[in-house]
């Protein structure tokens, strides 16, 4: 597999990363680099292997249906950049 | 309309639609998906949400067990594969109503598998849509954008709530079998109770995929138009998606794959995404979570614990009590109606009480512009008017009044019999007074009558019944009056 200037450019979009056109092939290299050197796990034959999602056998813990209140909307709130009226406010987004 | 009858009639030929169905249902539960945070419609803006909901940091999810259940519920009333193992992903974008950046969701290893729905098509046939999968996700926040003209308001109430995402297979061929399927789920769902399936509120919602080909091609391109929020809107969307498609296709044009909105008002869909926005949601599984294991025993036991659903008890309702195909369906497809005709016929005729449920009952209802649980004549009171008719007290016009009393006065039927002075006559002395002076007065039409005008019978009929002001028994009216003028 290998990235190229494009490539980072639209991953960098995907996650809302500006990103210097300059750094743009510095950051293709790097992300090769990094993809070649765990290109070496394919080595490793995995056929019928199922995945590992854990290193200890564990199962997904689960709760019960019961409903708790809220956080209170002040606190949840309280971070936000601008709120008005209990709802968080944020630049106009219209598809 | 038969199964695969619908056609698009282009400019140089016809074209067939294949469809299939996305439909979001809200599940039925507490608390929500990954959180405890509660999930009831209509509270204040950001007064149901809790820190995992807002994603804040290091906060992790903890799966909801009566979600889960609920999924594997609606796989097997939709006859589907319950998976033992599941895995939840990652689904990445960026949007204000979603705060972590990603929707959990299921995409490689739903917990449901291929299930089916049949469909009852207005012509007495039935056609099977295969259902592709089920997965488990949550929902978003919502965003507000007419509040404000600067800005874009989030509520986050509903985010993290439960969804079911159902796809069916493109097994759909018109606008009509697509609202029949919606219904049909919907039935479904509610008979399970694991969604109460109110569009307008938005705890189901579908998105559709359509395509068009020439009748025995391949399918074709298909475009989803998303976020259908009534049975109405989803047959009309496909409709003007299918016009759409066949109109590009006949000018030499190419469909794309693309997101589309369907506006109602100008009833055309728009793109809704440009190409370089297109969908690349880099799913991954959330490491947050170990994948989701079910024990088959418990699978088991659920399916046993499941009620009787919408098919199965129409069949049943056929064979019980001798309805109709067309009577039996109206009557199952709500789970409450037809739990009110089983309390209605209990011990009495199944046509009968068939006839007023589906007719008086649901004309009254209609009127009022109320639902059967807000029936202001309960079913034991239904009943007891329809002993009153069989046992000759009324006669069935004289019910259909006692039955509005009924209605606007909420007594009972034997109260108004009483009050109204409407208990039929079937006495005979009486009746045959009646007789005796209807015939008395007309000897000219009792000369054309046994000068061969039999048809009059119905109008010496209609004569003793009003004398008798609507209420002499009319089988015994015709008795005597057939003794008196045949003799």
């Amino acid at each position: 597999m290998s990235i190229d200037k494009d490539t980072v450019v639209r991953i960098a979009r995907l996650s809302r990363i500006a990103m210097e056109d300059d750094a743009l092939e510095p950051m293709a290299e790097e992300l090769n680099g990094i993809l070649a050197w765990v290109e070496q796990l394919s080595e490793v034959d995995t056929e019928g292997v199922e995945p590992m999602t854990g290193a200890i056998a564990a199962t997904l813990p689960q709760r019960d249906d019961d409903a708790e209140a809220g956080t209170a909307t002040d606190d949840l709130l309280a971070n936000a950049p601008e709120a008005d009226d209990g709802f968080f406010v944020v630049p106009k987004v219209v598809e | 309309m038969s199964a695969d009858g619908y056609r698009v009639r282009g400019r140089d030929g016809e074209w067939e639609i294949a469809v299939g169905l996305e439909v979001h249902a809200q599940v039925i539960s507490e608390a929500k998906l990954f959180s405890s945070a509660p999930t009831a419609f209509g509270a204040e803006p950001n007064t149901q949400v809790s820190l995992v909901d807002a994603a804040m940091p290091g906060m992790l999810p903890v799966i909801n067990r009566h979600c889960v259940t609920q999924a594997v519920r609606t796989g097997l009333a939709l006859e589907a594969e319950i998976n033992l193992t599941s895995v939840f992903d990652r689904k990445n974008y960026f949007y204000p109503d979603l705060p972590p950046g990603y929707q959990i969701s299921q995409y490689s290893r739903p917990i449901v598998g291929e299930g089916r729905v049949v469909l009852d098509l207005e012509d007495g046939s039935q056609r099977t849509i295969g259902i592709t999968r089920l997965h488990l996700e949550m929902d978003a926040g919502k965003s507000i954008h007419d509040r404000r003209a600067d800005a874009t308001c989030v509520d986050l109430n509903r985010a993290g709530v439960a969804l079911m995402e159902i796809v069916s297979e493109p097994d759909i061929r018109s606008p009509e079998e697509a609202g029949i399927y919606l219904r049909k789920l919907r039935s479904i769902l509610r008979y399970i109770g694991t969604c109460d399936g109110n569009m307008e509120q938005g705890s189901l919602r579908a998105d559709v995929n359509v395509s068009v080909r020439r009748p025995g091609d391949e399918l074709g391109t298909r475009c989803e138009v998303k976020n259908l929020n009534s049975v109405r809107f989803v047959m009309r969307a496909i409709e003007v998606e299918a016009e759409r498609q066949v109109a590009v296709r006949e000018d030499g044009g190419e469909i794309e794959l693309e997101t589309r909105l369907f506006d109602a008002e100008r009833g055309e869909t728009r793109s809704m995404r440009s190409k370089e926005e297109a969908h690349d949601y880099r799913y991954f599984p959330d490491p947050d979570l170990l994948p989701l294991t079910l024990d088959p025993a418990w699978v088991e036991a659920e399916r046993a614990r499941l009620p009787e659903l919408p098919d199965a008890r129409k069949a049943r309702f056929m064979a019980d009590y001798g309805l109709s195909a067309y009577d039996a369906g109206v009557l199952v497809a709500e789970r409450e109606i037809a739990e009110y005709f089983e309390a209605v016929t209990a011990g009495r005729d199944g046509k009968q009480a068939a006839n007023w449920v589906t007719g008086t009952l649901f004309g009254a209802l209609n009127r009022a512009g109320i639902g059967i649980e807000q029936s202001p004549v309960s079913a034991a009171a239904l009943g007891a008017l329809i002993d009153r008719v069989a046992d000759g007290t009324v006669s069935n016009r004289a019910a259909k009044d006692v039955f509005e009393a009924m209605v606007s006065t909420g007594k009972d039927a034997d109260a108004i019999i009483e009050e109204q002075a409407l208990r039929q006559v079937s006495d005979e002395g009486a009746i045959e007074a009646l007789v005796n002076q209807v015939i008395a007065d007309n000897p000219d039409k009792v000369a054309d009558f046994r000068g061969g005008k039999t048809k009059l019978m119905g109008w010496f009929v209609g004569q003793v019944m009003k004398a008798s002001g609507g209420k002499a028994n009319p089988k015994a009216v015709n008795q005597a009056l057939r003794a008196k003028l045949d003799g």
